[in-house]
């Protein structure tokens, strides 16, 4: 392929407009595509992702359903099964689980149970994450448990690049494909190609490379672990940061050439430590990259309680940078 | 007394390395026992005791290459008494002296243990003194609580030797490649090829593997290809020039049917280990034999015997979906039979036309010893046994 030579005009942006721009994209490449959820239409999306889109599109393409993740879901696998490609939007993830059935006993299932003779192309967006005193119902990260389930991809973007991009990826992979966008996520603001289009939806990515310590995480979680990084940098630290992408298959690859080459790794996690993501991914470097490591594995993951409403609490019960730094420090032995 | 010697795994197989004992002085073996594991080129085999009796002592060092021959160890019958001191029986030296490079082929396998109670060293730091030959002892650790890691160790041994190639016991591709090129060269080279196609009818087979396999579980049912090999044992009974090995300019029949059973490796490797007997053994413990054999292989377990005793080899891509193959004669055997995939034909059956399922068999032997006719005739009686699978 033919290099680009001239520089790609950059654009101001958020990952929210970053979002809805592979919204509308997807919908004109694509007759078959329609987004479907809960005010997505008149309201604009309860994080405002499809603001001006039922004006834009008509409501045959942006369409209100009824307060029922269950009912919705279950419509947006059928009519995927039926040819079309949906974006079904789900408030947030603590709503989905009232969708849990239609995800995990029919969306990830039909291919296997009709002898794959259906798939089921369908891509469920949702909000994750605490951070906007939504609390113990609204602020959860439960995208690990849906990394459990053998059938459907698993994706997180955390970069303006991966909203703009991963959307029409996952619509053109012939099966589910969840995408959770973390709640702080949204107003974040930065600068995009203009011309910015589909990224890869199978590979983690190194944002900063370092030789010290492997930062391993995703989604919401990134940014303060870059932060973190920064200060360790200060120290004397230099830390590898790996955003993860796609928790769902996860990229085994980058993470061991990671863990091979700095001997040591935290795992920073906004789910809940016990049976999280990062256990698993602990696990995984146990099993691949023993004999690489030079310190135990850390974690930093969310406090074992329901994510508190109280601003202190809630800013307490997650990840921050200090805590990375920290888990970092102590791995190193330099706490 | 007896002596324990480094087995020939194979015709192009000059030395061996020693990497592991099985047993220890005192111990007592009774023949088959496996007592020790040898690296060739073929990868790590495990080496069985033809005697029976104590092993009284070790002859060769760990990671020692020694050629083909080479006593390794003592065995003593039970009972037998300390010999006198023979008078003048030299040490064993200069038989057991390392062949080549004395730079060992693979690294030490005993585990790298603390010397010291309470040393803690990182998985990484023990990997890397293992490979090194430090002791951790003599290392200061900088890590947390003094824990030794990676750097302490490289600093160390930095101007020492340089590190060595790292190699997992078990396979070696490209090793293995080497030796495939050399015995498939050398059967190109030397052995003038014959070959000969026959297709048979073997619906009768896949009926009685049908009915057989019905209250079967998975485990333990027979596939179609434990009939072919029980079918060509059987055959060679009858058809002796095609078992046994060409040397010295001669035929040597083997007097026991050990059929190779050609078997593709992941990553591109093939090996032929033997079945033992397959000519007297049930179907059910064919088939039983067989999965271990192809279980072991891909882990690289061979033993030492299965290596060398192939009479005639079996080859099937049956499943790989290629309805013939020729098959290249492994030296110093006379034939190899290849199998293709079973397919669905239009069939003439007693004057009518109808399906039935048929296999091309295929014949590659030596010409030195058999002739067109007899391979035809050989053929013939393998597709006349798989006729009646029930008395296979």
């Amino acid at each position: 392929m033919k290099q680009e030579t001239v520089k790609a005009q950059m654009i101001e942006t958020t990952y929210r407009e970053a979002a809805k721009e592979a919204i509308r994209d997807a919908i004109k490449r694509d007759e078959r595509v329609f987004l479907m959820g809960e005010d997505v239409g008149r309201y604009g999306g309860c994080y405002a992702v499809s603001k001006g889109l039922l004006a834009e599109f008509g409501p045959e393409k942006i369409r209100d359903t009824p307060l029922s993740e269950s009912g919705f879901t279950g419509a947006g696998i059928g009519a995927a099964m039926a040819g079309m490609r949906p974006i079904v939007e789900v408030m947030t993830v603590n709503f989905s689980l009232l969708a849990l059935d239609q995800i995990l006993n029919t969306a990830a299932t039909v291919r296997h149970m009709s002898g794959n003779q259906f798939g089921v192309p369908v891509v469920i967006r949702m909000a994750t994450g605490a951070g906007r005193q939504l609390a113990a119902q609204h602020s959860h990260s439960l995208e690990g448990w849906y990394a459990h389930i053998p059938g459907i991809k698993v994706l997180a973007p955390a970069t303006l690049e991966d909203a703009r991009g991963m959307l029409w990826t996952a619509l053109e992979d012939p099966d589910p494909v969840l995408i959770f966008e973390n709640v702080m996520l949204y107003n974040m603001s930065g600068t995009l190609a203009a011309d910015a289009g589909p990224v890869d939806i199978d590979k983690a990515a190194v944002r900063r490379p370092g030789h010290d310590i492997s930062l391993i995480t995703y989604g919401g979680s990134l940014w303060k672990t870059l932060e973190a990084a920064t200060s360790l940098a200060a120290e004397g630290i230099d830390a590898e940061v790996i955003d993860l992408r796609s928790l769902r298959p996860l990229d085994d690859a980058t993470i061991m050439a990671s863990v091979a080459k700095t001997r040591r790794a935290v795992i920073v996690d906004e789910g809940w430590r016990s049976g999280s993501l990062a256990a698993e991914i602990g696990m995984r470097i146990v099993e691949q990259a023993f004999w690489e490591l030079d310190a135990p594995i850390g974690r930093v993951c969310s406090e074992e309680v329901p994510i508190p409403y109280p601003r202190h609490l809630e800013n307490a019960s997650i990840p921050q940078a200090p805590k990375i730094v920290a888990a970092a420090k102590a791995v190193l032995g330099r706490a | 007394m007896a002596e324990f010697r480094m087995p020939s795994l194979g015709a192009d197989m000059e030395a061996g390395t020693l990497v592991e004992w099985l047993v220890k002085p005192g111990d007592h073996v009774k023949r088959g026992d496996i007592v020790a594991v040898v690296e060739t080129q073929k990868g790590a085999i495990e080496i069985e005791t033809f005697e029976t009796g104590r092993i009284e002592k070790f002859l060769v060092d760990l990671n020692s290459k020694v050629p083909v021959g080479t006593p390794l160890a003592e065995i003593w019958a039970e009972g037998e008494a300390e010999p006198v001191v023979a008078a003048a029986a030299p040490p064993v030296t200069p038989a057991a002296r390392p062949l080549a490079a004395p730079a060992p082929l693979i690294t030490p396998s005993p585990p790298v243990v603390p010397s010291a109670v309470g040393m803690r060293a990182s998985p990484a730091a023990r990997r890397l003194a293992k490979e090194r030959h430090i002791d951790l002892s003599t290392v200061t650790g900088s890590g947390p609580a003094g824990a030794i890691i990676y750097a302490d160790v490289e600093r160390l041994g930095a101007a020492g030797a340089a590190p060595e190639r790292k190699r997992a016991p078990g396979l070696d591709l490209n090793a293995m490649r080497v030796a495939i090129a050399a015995a498939m060269a050398r059967s190109k080279r030397e052995i003038p090829h014959y070959y000969l196609e026959h297709q048979v009818d073997v619906t009768a087979c896949e009926q009685w593997l049908t009915a057989h396999n019905t209250t079967l579980p998975p485990d333990n049912r027979l596939l179609f290809g434990a009939l072919t090999i029980k079918a060509v044992a059987l055959a060679t009974r009858r058809f002796p020039a095609f078992n046994g090995f060409y040397r010295d300019n001669k035929f040597e029949p083997a007097q026991a049917v050990h059929i190779g059973v050609a078997i593709s490796i992941r990553g591109g490797g093939l090996a032929a280990p033997a079945l033992h007997d397959a000519d007297r053994i049930s179907l059910d413990e064919l088939m039983a034999s067989m999965r271990d054999l192809v279980q072991r292989t891909r882990a690289g377990r061979i033993r030492g015997s299965e290596m060398s005793d192939p009479t005639i080899t079996v080859s099937s891509l049956g499943e790989r979906g290629v309805e013939a193959l020729y098959g290249v004669i492994y030296p110093p055997q006379v034939a190899i039979v290849g199998f293709g995939k079973v397919v669905e034909r239009p069939w003439v059956i007693d004057g009518a036309i109808g399906p039935r399922s048929v296999v091309t068999m295929t014949l590659a032997a030596d010409h030195r010893v058999s002739d067109g006719h007899a391979g035809a005739l050989f053929l013939a009686e393998i597709g006349k046994l798989l006729q009646e699978p029930d008395k296979l």
